[in-house]
Formats: C-alpha cells, sequence, structure tokens
C-alpha cells in the first residue's frame, strides 16, 4: 500500500515559489493499475516525479510523505528519501519518449548493464534480458541494436522491459504511449496489462487520454489544479463521476456511434501563483454556489471506496441525467448560432442547480 | 454541383539515401478523391503518422509540388504540372490551420499583425475596414480584438492561439480550410471547443473544411466524408457515418478496433475469443 | 447577418492575465555594463579629445624626441618627435573606424547574402554557397601579406578596409545561411506566406528576428578581427604604416628599439590600450550573447 500524505510538491523559481501539487492525500492499494488523469498543468506528471523520488531542485517535496509499504535490504521502511536506492530494483519509470530516454551512440544492451545491480554480471544479465524480451514480443537481437534502428513501438517495448525485468514493485509510466500510433498503443497497453496481471505488481499510469484510462485502470484519481478531486475505481468514474469536473472531462469526448451533441469544457484551470480562495473548480463549475466559492472542499469518501472533492458530490449523478438529454448534433449543427445555446439549455443547467442546493440544505 | 475537393493521380515520391544506394518513399500513391456538393462539407482525413495525411495536405496548399497528377480546389486547378495559380486568388481560395499553435507564429510578431497583413494583403481591405473584418473573424471564434492587440504568442494558452490561428484564416472567406491535427496539441477536454466551432463555421461562413486527424472520434463527429490512408494510399473514402460504423476495409477495421473505446474493453474482447476458441 | 456564436456561460475568456509584456527592457549583465563602459570610454575619448589639440600628432619632428613622461607629454615623445599621447589617442581613433566600417561592410553583405541565400535555395543558393566556400578557405594571413609586400604602404587607408571587408564576410555568410535554412521551415513562415507576405517581406520581418542576436555578436567580433588583423599587418609594416593606428605605433616603436632607448611608455601604451581595447569588445561580445540567451530563456 502506498500511502501519500498530504504531499506538497514545490517548485523554486525566481518569480518565487509554486505548489505544482498541493495536498494531495490518499491510499493506493497493491496490485492494481492506478491512473492518474487530468488536463495539462494540473500536477500529474509532478506528482509521479515526487512518487519516484526524483526530487532535486528546483523541485522539492516540501510537506508530507509518500510511504511505499515495504522495506528495504536494511529492514528500514523506505520512505521519499532513501526510494532512490530501490530504482529499477523495487520502482521504475517508464517515461513518455523512448528516443529522448535511450542513449543514442550506444547499443541497447549497455543501458541494462548500466546500473549497480546488473553491472556485475553482464554476461549473466543479457541472456536473462534476451529471454525477458521475447516475452514482450521483440527478438532476442534487439538488445544488440542502436535506437534509431527500432521502431518507436520496439523502442518503447524495450522501455517496458527496461522497466519491468527486474520486477519492480511499483512501476510508473508518464504518457508512455502519447506519441505512439493508435495500433501500437494498443499492443504497448495489452502488454502491461499482461505484465502486470503476472507479476502482481502496481503500475501508475498518467494519461490525459481518457479512453486509455478506461481500459486500462482499475481505479482513477483525478487532478485538477495541483489538487486531486476524484479518487475511485475507474468503472464508478466513467458510470457514475461524483465530481463535476470528471463528468465534464469524460462528457467532453465524442464516440463514434453517439450522435449528441458536445460541449468543451470552457476557460482554463487557475493560475497556480494565486489559487482562488475556496474551490479551484469553482470559476467552471455549472454547480458552483457561494459556498464553494470560500471553503474549499476535502477529498471525502462519499460513497465506500469513491472519494470526492465537492461539496455537491451527491447532485453530480443529476448533472449527468440532464447531460444525457442532449439534443443530437444533426438538429443543433443547421443552426449553428444555436448550437452551443441549445446544448446550454438541455443540459438544464438552472434546475440542476437548484436541485442540488435544495437537496443539500436539508443535509446540513 | 461544384467541385470542392478533386485529386486526380496524385503522386508524390521522396528519394532517401545518395547515389547508389537511393530508396524512393512514394509518400502518395496515386490519389484519387471526388468530392462534388452544392453545401459546404467537411472531409477528415485519417491515418496514423507515415500515412501520407500531411503530405496530402501540403500539396494542396502548395507547399510541396505533387511528382504527378492534380488538385482541383473550388474549380480551380492548384496542383500539378499546369497549375499556375493567381498568388492572391490562391490565398483567398485555400487557408491553412496548423497542427501546433506555438509554432504558427513568431515569437518576434504580435498576433495580430499575422491577422492585419491577411486582411490588408489577401483580402485587400483598407485599413478601417481591416479592422472591421479581424473583429468580425475574432469575435466568430470567442476573443475579442481588445484582448488580442498588441500581444506576442507567449501570452496566451494554446487553445486560445489555435482560436486566433482559426480567425486569421476565416478573414479571406476562403472556399476550403485544410487543418493539419488543429486540436492535437490541445487538452483533450478542450478539444471540442474548437471542433464545434468548425462545424458552426461550415455554415456561418460556408467554408467547406479538410480536417486531418488521427483521432477518428472527432473525425466521426464533424465530417461528412471521410478518407482513409495507409502508408500513402487511400484504403477507404465515403461518408463518414458509413466508414466509421461500418468499415469495409480491414484497415479501417484494425484502427477503429484499437481506438480504446469507451463502450467495452479490450480485455472482455480476449475472453469472447478466448471462449470461442 | 453575422452572429457571433455564443459560448457557453461560466466562461472567462481573457487571455491569461499578468502575463508578462515581452517588451521589458532587457537588464544588462556586469559583463556588458564594464565592456559597454570600456567601449563608451574609448569611443568617447578618442574621439573628443583631438578636438582640445591642434597640433597634427603625425607629423614628425613637432617635438624634441625621446623625451620622457611630463606633465607636457603625458606619455613622451618618441624617437621621430611625436607626441606619445596625442599620438595613440588619434591612433585609437583611427582603429575603432575601421573597425566599425569593416564590420558594417562584412555585416551587411554577410547578412544579405547568408539570409537570402539560405532562404530562397535552388541554383541561387548554390552559387552564393560556392562563393562563400571559396572566400573561406582562401587563408586570409598569408594573401594579406603577400598583397601587402606587393603593394608596401603604397595603398590607401581605404583599400586596407576594403581588402578586410572581402576576407571577412565570408564566415558569417555561411553561419547566417544555415540559420536561415533551418528557419526557413519553420510553421511560421508558412503562417506568413498565407498571410500574404513577399519573399522580402518573410526575410525581414520573420526571419530576420531570430537572425538578430548573431548579428549584433557577429558585428563586434568583427570589429575585434579587422583591428586584430590590420595591427598584425601594421606591426610587420604592411598596412599604411603613416597612419596612425594602433598596429603602426607598435611597428614604429618596434622599427626604433623603444624598449631599448628608454621610451617604454611608446610601446607599452599601445600595446596596453589594445588589450584594454579588446577586453572591452569581448566583454561586449558575449555579455550580449548571455543576454540574448536570458531573453530566449535558455542561459
Amino acid at each position: 500500500m502506498i500511502k501519500l500524505d498530504n504531499v506538497v510538491a514545490t517548485y523554486t523559481t525566481q518569480r518565487g515559489h509554486v505548489n505544482a501539487v498541493d495536498g494531495v492525500d490518499l491510499e493506493i492499494p497493491d496490485s492494481m493499475i492506478l491512473g492518474i488523469a487530468g488536463e495539462s498543468g494540473c500536477g500529474k506528471s509532478t506528482l509521479m516525479k515526487v512518487i519516484y523520488g526524483d526530487t532535486g531542485f528546483p523541485l522539492d517535496l516540501s510537506a508530507g510523505s509518500v510511504n511505499y509499504g515495504f522495506d528495504n535490504d536494511r529492514g528500514q521502511p523506505v520512505t521519499s528519501k532513501n526510494i532512490q536506492k530501490e530504482w529499477f530494483k523495487r520502482i521504475s519509470y517508464i517515461p513518455q519518449s523512448s528516443m529522448s530516454s535511450l542513449n543514442p551512440v550506444v547499443r541497447i544492451r549497455h543501458q541494462f548493464t548500466d546500473y549497480p545491480a546488473t553491472s556485475k554480471n553482464k554476461a549473466e544479465t543479457l541472456e536473462q534480458v534476451r529471454t525477458f524480451i521475447q516475452k514482450l514480443g521483440l527478438p532476442p537481437e534487439a538488445i544488440d541494436a542502436y535506437p534509431h534502428q527500432l521502431s518507436g513501438g520496439m523502442r518503447q517495448r524495450i522501455m517496458v522491459a527496461m522497466a519491468t525485468f527486474q520486477q519492480p514493485e511499483i512501476i510508473l509510466a508518464d504518457e508512455p504511449t502519447t506519441a505512439l500510433d493508435v495500433v501500437v498503443q494498443k499492443d504497448i497497453l495489452m502488454l502491461l496489462m499482461e505484465l502486470q496481471k503476472e507479476m502482481k505488481n502496481t503500475i501508475i499510469f498518467v494519461s490525459h487520454d481518457m479512453g486509455v484510462h478506461y481500459q486500462l485502470t482499475d481505479r482513477m484519481m483525478i487532478m485538477y489544479a495541483a489538487k486531486a478531486v476524484e479518487y475511485a475505481d475507474t468503472a464508478d468514474i466513467f458510470r457514475e463521476p461524483l465530481h463535476p469536473y470528471t463528468l465534464m472531462l469524460t462528457n467532453s469526448l465524442p464516440t463514434i456511434g453517439d450522435d449528441r451533441a458536445r460541449a468543451g469544457l470552457p476557460g482554463s484551470p487557475p493560475s497556480l501563483w494565486e489559487p482562488p480562495v475556496g474551490c479551484r473548480f469553482a470559476p467552471r463549475c455549472p454547480l458552483a454556489t457561494d459556498l464553494c466559492r470560500t471553503v474549499e472542499p476535502q477529498l471525502a469518501q462519499h460513497r465506500p471506496g469513491r472519494f470526492s472533492a465537492c461539496h455537491y458530490a451527491e447532485s453530480v449523478p443529476q448533472l449527468k441525467e440532464t447531460i444525457g438529454h442532449a439534443p443530437r448534433l444533426s438538429d443543433v449543427a443547421k443552426d449553428p448560432a444555436k448550437l452551443f445555446a441549445d446544448v446550454e439549455s438541455a443540459l438544464k443547467l438552472d434546475e440542476a442547480l437548484e436541485l442540488a442546493t435544495k437537496v443539500e440544505e436539508p443535509a446540513r | 454541383m461544384r467541385t470542392i475537393l478533386k485529386t486526380e493521380g496524385l503522386n508524390k515520391d521522396y528519394q532517401l539515401g545518395g547515389f547508389p544506394r537511393n530508396v524512393t518513399i512514394k509518400a502518395l500513391d496515386n490519389i484519387n478523391i471526388t468530392v462534388e456538393s452544392d453545401e459546404p462539407v467537411i472531409i477528415s482525413v485519417v491515418g496514423e503518422s507515415g500515412s501520407g495525411k500531411t503530405t496530402l495536405a501540403k500539396v494542396i496548399l502548395r507547399l510541396v509540388q505533387p511528382s504527378s497528377g492534380a488538385v482541383t480546389v473550388a474549380d480551380h486547378l492548384v496542383a500539378g504540372k499546369r497549375a499556375r495559380p493567381d498568388k492572391t486568388e490562391f490565398l483567398r481560395t485555400v487557408q491553412p490551420i496548423f497542427q501546433n499553435p506555438f509554432e504558427a507564429f513568431s515569437r518576434y510578431r504580435t498576433v495580430d499583425a499575422y491577422l492585419y497583413e491577411t486582411a490588408t494583403r489577401v483580402a485587400q481591405l483598407g485599413r478601417d475596414r481591416a479592422i472591421a473584418a479581424m473583429e468580425e473573424a475574432l469575435s466568430v471564434v470567442g476573443l475579442e480584438y481588445k484582448d488580442v492587440r498588441g500581444k506576442y504568442p507567449n501570452q496566451f494558452s494554446g487553445g486560445e492561439l489555435q482560436r486566433a490561428s482559426v480567425a486569421r484564416a476565416l478573414i479571406p472567406h476562403p472556399s476550403l480550410i485544410i487543418a493539419d491535427e488543429p486540436v492535437s496539441m490541445i487538452d483533450a477536454s478542450r478539444r471540442l471547443i474548437i471542433i464545434n466551432l468548425f462545424l458552426a463555421l461550415k455554415q456561418e461562413y460556408k467554408t467547406s473544411l479538410v480536417y486531418i486527424t488521427h483521432d477518428l472520434a472527432t473525425a466521426y463527429y464533424i465530417s461528412d466524408y471521410t478518407v482513409v490512408m495507409n502508408h500513402g494510399t487511400v484504403v477507404e473514402f465515403g461518408e463518414a457515418k458509413q466508414v466509421l460504423q461500418n468499415p469495409r476495409h480491414e484497415y479501417t477495421r484494425l484502427l477503429l478496433d484499437s481506438i480504446p473505446s469507451l463502450d467495452h474493453k479490450w480485455t472482455e474482447e480476449i475472453a469472447i475469443d478466448a471462449s470461442r476458441n | 447577418m453575422r452572429q457571433s456564436v455564443a459560448l457557453p456561460r461560466g466562461v472567462q475568456f481573457k487571455p491569461r492575465v499578468g502575463a508578462p509584456s515581452r517588451r521589458r527592457r532587457p537588464k544588462l549583465n556586469a559583463r556588458l555594463y564594464v565592456g559597454l563602459s570600456i567601449i563608451a570610454i574609448f569611443i568617447l575619448s578618442s574621439f573628443l579629445l583631438p578636438l582640445l589639440n591642434s597640433v597634427d600628432p603625425a607629423e614628425q619632428g613637432t617635438y624634441l624626441k625621446n623625451l620622457p613622461i611630463s606633465g607636457r607629454h603625458l606619455l613622451g615623445t618618441t624617437a621621430l618627435g611625436q607626441d606619445i599621447f596625442w599620438f595613440l589617442v588619434t591612433a585609437i581613433r583611427n582603429s575603432l573606424l575601421l573597425g566599425v566600417g569593416v564590420s558594417l561592410g562584412v555585416t551587411v553583405i554577410s547578412t544579405f547574402l547568408g539570409l537570402s541565400a539560405g532562404f530562397i535555395g535552388g541554383w541561387y543558393e548554390r552559387i552564393v554557397v560556392i562563393f562563400i566556400d571559396t572566400f573561406i578557405t582562401i587563408p586570409v594571413l598569408p594573401i594579406l601579406i603577400v598583397v601587402g609586400a606587393l603593394v608596401r604602404g603604397n595603398t590607401s587607408f581605404a583599400i586596407v578596409g576594403v581588402i578586410l571587408i572581402c576576407f571577412g564576410w565570408a564566415w558569417n555568410a555561411r553561419t547566417i545561411r544555415s540559420m536561415a535554412l533551418s528557419l526557413r521551415e519553420r510553421e511560421f513562415v508558412n503562417m506568413a506566406r498565407f498571410s500574404g507576405a513577399s519573399t522580402m517581406d518573410i526575410i525581414y520581418r520573420e526571419i530576420f528576428p531570430y537572425v538578430y542576436a548573431y548579428m549584433v555578436v557577429g558585428f563586434i567580433n568583427t570589429i575585434l578581427f579587422a583591428i586584430n588583423t590590420e595591427a598584425a599587418l601594421a606591426v610587420i609594416g604592411l598596412s599604411k604604416v603613416q597612419v596612425p593606428t594602433l598596429g603602426s605605433i607598435i611597428f614604429w616603436a618596434l622599427n626604433y628599439n623603444a624598449l631599448m632607448i628608454g621610451q617604454t611608455a611608446w610601446i607599452i601604451a599601445p600595446i596596453a590600450a589594445s588589450v584594454v581595447l579588446f577586453l572591452g569588445l569581448f566583454l561586449t561580445s558575449t555579455g550580449y550573447n548571455q543576454l540574448f540567451a536570458e531573453r530566449r530563456g535558455v542561459a
């Protein structure tokens, strides 16, 4: 069980300090795939860096801690301070761009024998690697090639091989398939799922693609403006989200076969230099009230295993109802001036808001 | 019926490597697409990287010369051996929207400088009418001139910059806009703003759009016609809803299968296949 | 009637407020301060001071020979009866004039040829590149020595400048050409094209700003190159040594064995002046480099 205990990660720049992750507090169970989703700038990559232990100036874990749930060789519990020694042994990292992570002037096999755990017995290690990569669909000679001689998909498989070779307990993957074509992406994702089932470890997967999360992950964490706004099983996140941001995120994706009109999420996340008082999503939220604008909601468990940081989490399912009744695109497209207005009225946001405040008041 | 877009036997070969071991890469291999309509249409060109869709865009935009074949846009011959369109006439017929909004503007120039230049040189308006045209185009995309004026590209977000890019392309009221992956650099949650905008433009400005993308879902959402490309050839072409829901070609089916959909899980597919065997 | 498309409520659409304006004045760094100060002192003193002196410092026999440092002769006099101080001041002025003149010529030619070749391409580029490469491979100093020997002081000072321009433009042109080549592929160039810009517009408004930083640094380095090479020639006696320049002072001082006869100021002063001037130019050049890098956010 990985425990993130009020993690605050700060960047120090010329302009001052900014918290790229501002108080994330949750527990990640073992043996599953966790997805972290959110817009760019929400802090997901920074959180990954912190979990990996890759903090060095200007990034700093300024408050809180990360507990990994296992002990190191000397019997001491592993925390953010000594996790670096476990890199590639018990925790590893798959980066986004394989081309910038593989040394272009050496053969790939050198990268496998490059760290202390393996450099002692190079020949033996390489034999094991050759056998291992065949499981990943690569020919054993692949490690004798230079990076540029392999295709993008093959290179990314090499990165996966490097990250999983020593069977680590935690694998962090930061958008590993974003730069790949969709057919190759599917292969790599299926590969990751297979490996996880076999090794029974934890994979933390960052992506902005909600479809990928739906396919790959067991549980998901949605981040917005350096905060965790929802944390639940993937099935629940898509079926019945309990945070308006999650709902609008999942609803802004067209799918083939679905003819309903959809609306993108207008506006942008608040500047982290001056985060707003109260809920950070309030400026863009259709359910926002004065309460939201003054009191920041905490990540609370609204249903078993389902956490949401919203004062009106219970009303979100109703919002989803009304969004589901959006008109068909072909009906609104003819009159574009009404395209947005119609969708908006179809959302009947005023009504939803009324309903929401009515529901919450007696509860308090 | 007007010819919105027609390519005839379009080929583009690239020579790689030097003498004697040079290799010919066929970036475009005998592309024949005809779209005729009286109403404006949105044509999506989908495919993976290396499929040739960007090369096709560049040929239509006259940024690259085809090795053979011809392209007609709005009844004008724009590419091919005998094509010598008048420069200003061409710029008023075809306009681009590029993938990376931050690359599309020079760091050293203000964003409105490009809009003003388009208004005065391509649309050939005098100063006052040019500013009016800019204001109108910007308001269509949801931006105000006073917010855009005098600002440099690094003062905008990706989405805003891309909308400014769209506004610029609209100023000369072109018949066809070529958008090469216009939303791939924008956050998934905000893409639909621009996609919906394209739909609105089709009606408001009577502008047809060639929408190049690898994202089949948004292609399905707005297109009338879809061209599926693979390794430089057109593997399937037809009405968008047909092609993307009832694909005939194996490659289209493969593409559709590989999209991480929100309907069914891949793991279920495997289970079904396993239980069948 | 065109209506604007109304966008959903709850929308904040202002472009990011608080994003800093690009055109804030650049903060000069320490190097630049020191370098520019040195150059400013040299320029001001070498152009303004001679106004206080009515005597032609190059004329021989004006004063008594080999006088030591005194209140009247701040650095003493030469073996030819010239006041060293005023000679030096005029020399600095002439060297600077030559340096700046050559640098202007070199910068204009190299920028024009480099940008046009890189951007326009085709056969025009091929011809220009052959031209550039030829000039690069010609070794400058040996040719100048040969030319100097043939001409042996019978040329005018201006011709020396022209020769320096001829041999100085090639390197910069080459670099600028490769910058233009890569800039040509950038998307904003296409954007400019579709905004109706002509080729000249694009070269000037799109590509030039990116080349500007290199040009400024190149300009200063060429001043260094010009003064340096002229001094080298003069010391050997192949420039027009009657004209006071930093090099020619050293030439005369060496010729008359200044150290031996005790007129150390005669040889030390120009050397010291050269070193300080070059230091100033160098600091300015690297200071600008750093400034531009900081502006780009790379430093």
